[in-house]
């Protein structure tokens, strides 16, 4: 009776004396493993991040065109603004009895390429960027002061930027980071965040005053007229303008009507809502992407599955001696054929393996891009399905693999290898 | 009762040409328990089939091959190769070790596929052999005399009612011929076993006590005027 481990001893040796087809046939399993869990969990990872989450707030509200390119400024400070909206109208939304808060933002300016943005205090009092979040300021720090040229940092921009508590900064004007040209204004560093692990860790928030007074900032306002501010004097509310407006809703049924009311009927601004089916209409645009990305991984592993077939079957020749003598020594035909099957189960086992190694590295650089360039935190520690049965899939990619020169190996015929030997 | 009992056996190869070959007739053989017998021929003139056949790896085209009783014609090939991997043990003139495997596990393989695994009669077998010491060398880093011992002690791991050995002095000098066949001799009568051993070479097969002429045992080549 051959048991189990008797055929381990077997597969062992065989895996030792081919070592280095051993080695690099699993590495391809590992990679091939590796990969179809990182796009699947980084495909998951990023459209649940894109898709809003559980964000804290209803809608953002500016001006008339893409409610996503709006999504993209403000949610994710990526893209430009798709331009501005009066202030009159933040002041109406913001009176209306079904909006709870509404938060104004102002955009345009950055430092070392992070965006400064203009905003109320508001921001860090009321406003749940997710629900039942609030932006703590790190003590002994402070919230702004709206009238002082003040800045309240978040925790990434504050660690990259190597900004502290009193340190001061020049805005550099427009979003590009390469704009060398340089406000005259300096800002003191009055407070930094808590890590939000979101892409507002990322921004430089300045009171909103602050940049309609920004040295050379334009306002058009209400009726398009020219002005700038001069230090000392009030601004008229007609001449100011806000990006985006990020608004939390007092009812469900709120977004449902202010949208008929501002997208379909309304023409000077536009409402981005919800945030989510925003964002997942770019995610099933881009979805093909992803598909090409899974169709690639499935191909690396088919690939996998190749090496390990052919380092198998090309071992064959070499390895008859070696079957016909097992044979001799009473090994059944099937045992032959398990030998195979279970040496090839093992290397794509190793592989599977050896593919978390793989994909924990791969999230590793993808979570440094990804943050770097959206904000948005991958968390390494997420467990997605893929986890559970890329390795499942892998070693029986691996098994079918080795039927083939399982078959080979079972068709040995002993006698006429034998008096070859 | 004898072992080993052949009656009416032939075999038959297709050549090159498409042309059946017939290459064994053997009208009557039989082997008693515990006894030794050497077959004479010269190469070529189907010893090696002979024996693949009593092992069971080859099946006669007619023709009953009894071991203890049970035909092996009636038997399927998983069957006989369970019967073989319990009853038989077979000696190779290349000694047929398994390179990447030690002495101690080429050993346990003779085991693996009938018994299972004794790692202690393995150590046995190999002392008894004088490789004490030698168990976790593998073949290459042994002298042909002992990879012949080592192939032995395969042989014998199972504790084969039958060993079979082909030419299993063929690769060694006078000398260690000489001893080889004193062990294998001597352990199959300590282990209670028959042998078959066949050979051309003359000093072997004086030392046995009863040799048969294979050509002579076998029709087909004494037709073909074939002498050894």
């Amino acid at each position: 009776m051959t048991g189990p481990r008797s055929l381990f001893m077997i597969v062992r040796h065989s895996m030792r004396r081919h070592v280095l087809s051993t080695v690099v046939t699993a590495m391809s399993a590992a990679l091939a493993s590796g990969l179809v869990m990182a796009v699947f969990s980084i495909s998951t990872q990023s459209t649940r991040a894109f898709s809003g989450g559980k964000i804290g707030f209803d809608a953002v509200l500016g001006a008339r065109g893409s409610a996503l390119q709006l999504v993209m400024n403000t949610i994710y400070h990526l893209e430009t603004s798709p331009g501005n909206i009066p202030w009159s109208m933040y002041q109406e939304i913001k009176a209306d009895p079904r909006v709870a808060l509404a938060v104004p933002y102002a955009v345009g300016d950055n430092y070392k390429g992070y965006r400064i943005v203009g905003t109320t205090t508001e921001l860090f009092t009321d406003f749940e960027y997710q629900e039942g979040k609030r932006y703590t300021v790190v003590a002994p720090g402070l919230v702004f002061d709206p009238t002082r040229r003040e800045a309240v940092i978040g925790a990434t921009a504050a660690r990259e930027l190597g900004l502290k508590l009193g340190d001061e900064l020049n805005p550099y004007h427009g979003v590009d980071a390469r704009s060398t040209v340089k406000h005259a204004e300096l800002y003191r560093v009055i407070g930094v965040l808590e890590p939000t692990n979101t892409p507002s860790d990322r921004v430089i928030w300045i009171p909103i005053e602050g940049v309609y007074r920004m040295g050379g900032h334009v306002l058009r306002g209400e009726d398009g007229e020219v002005f700038e501010a001069e230090p000392g004097v009030a601004i008229p509310d007609k001449h100011k303008e806000v990006s985006a407006v990020m608004l939390k809703f007092s009812t469900k049924q709120a977004g449902y009507f202010l949208q008929t009311q501002i997208n379909r009927q309304g023409k000077a601004a536009t409402l981005a809502w919800p945030i989510a089916q925003v964002m997942l209409d770019l995610m099933n645009k881009l979805g093909w992407m992803n598909r090409i990305l899974e169709l690639v991984a499935y191909l690396v592993v088919a690939v996998a599955g190749g090496s390990l077939l052919a380092s198998l079957y090309n071992a064959m020749n070499e390895r008859r001696r070696e079957f016909a003598i097992l044979r001799s020594l009473g090994a059944r035909k099937g045992t032959v054929f398990g030998v195979i099957v279970l040496e090839a189960g093992s290397i794509a086992a190793l592989g599977a393996l050896g593919g978390y190694l793989v994909y924990y590295g791969i999230l590793v650089v993808a979570r440094t891009i990804v943050l770097e360039r959206t904000g948005v935190v991958l968390d390494l520690s997420a467990v997605h399905s893929s986890l559970y049965w890329t390795p499942v899939v892998m070693v029986a990619v691996g098994v079918l693999a080795g039927v083939l020169p399982a078959l080979k190996a079972y068709s040995t015929d002993v006698a006429s290898v034998l008096a070859r030997a | 009762m004898a072992l080993l009992e052949l009656t009416d056996l032939t075999k038959s190869y297709v050549d090159p040409d498409g042309r059946s070959q017939l290459i064994l007739d053997i009208p009557k053989f039989e082997l008693d328990a515990c006894k030794q017998l050497a077959l004479a021929g010269t190469s070529g003139c189907g010893k090696t089939t002979f024996l693949n056949i009593v092992a069971g790896i080859l099946r006669a085209d007619t023709g009953a091959v009894a071991f203890d009783g049970l035909d092996l014609s009636l038997l399927g090939e998983g069957e006989r190769d369970a019967l073989r991997a319990r009853e038989m043990g077979y000696v190779f003139q290349t000694f047929n070790l398994l390179e990447g495997y030690t002495a101690l596990e080429n050993v346990l393989l003779g085991m693996l596929f009938g018994p299972g695994p004794d790692r202690d009669w393995a150590y046995a077998l190999l002392e008894r052999l004088g490789l004490a010491g030698k168990e976790k060398h593998r073949p290459s880093q042994l002298s042909v005399g002992q990879q012949q011992r080592v192939a032995l002690a395969r042989a014998l791991a199972n504790r084969p009612r039958l060993v079979l050995a082909d030419e299993p002095t063929g690769n060694l000098d006078p000398v260690h011929a000489q001893e080889a066949l004193v062990m294998i001799r001597e352990l199959c009568v300590e282990q209670g076993a028959s042998l078959l051993l066949v050979s051309h070479d003359p000093m072997i097969l004086d030392a046995f006590d009863k040799t048969l002429n294979f050509t002579e045992l076998n029709q087909a080549m004494s037709a073909q005027g074939i002498r050894s």
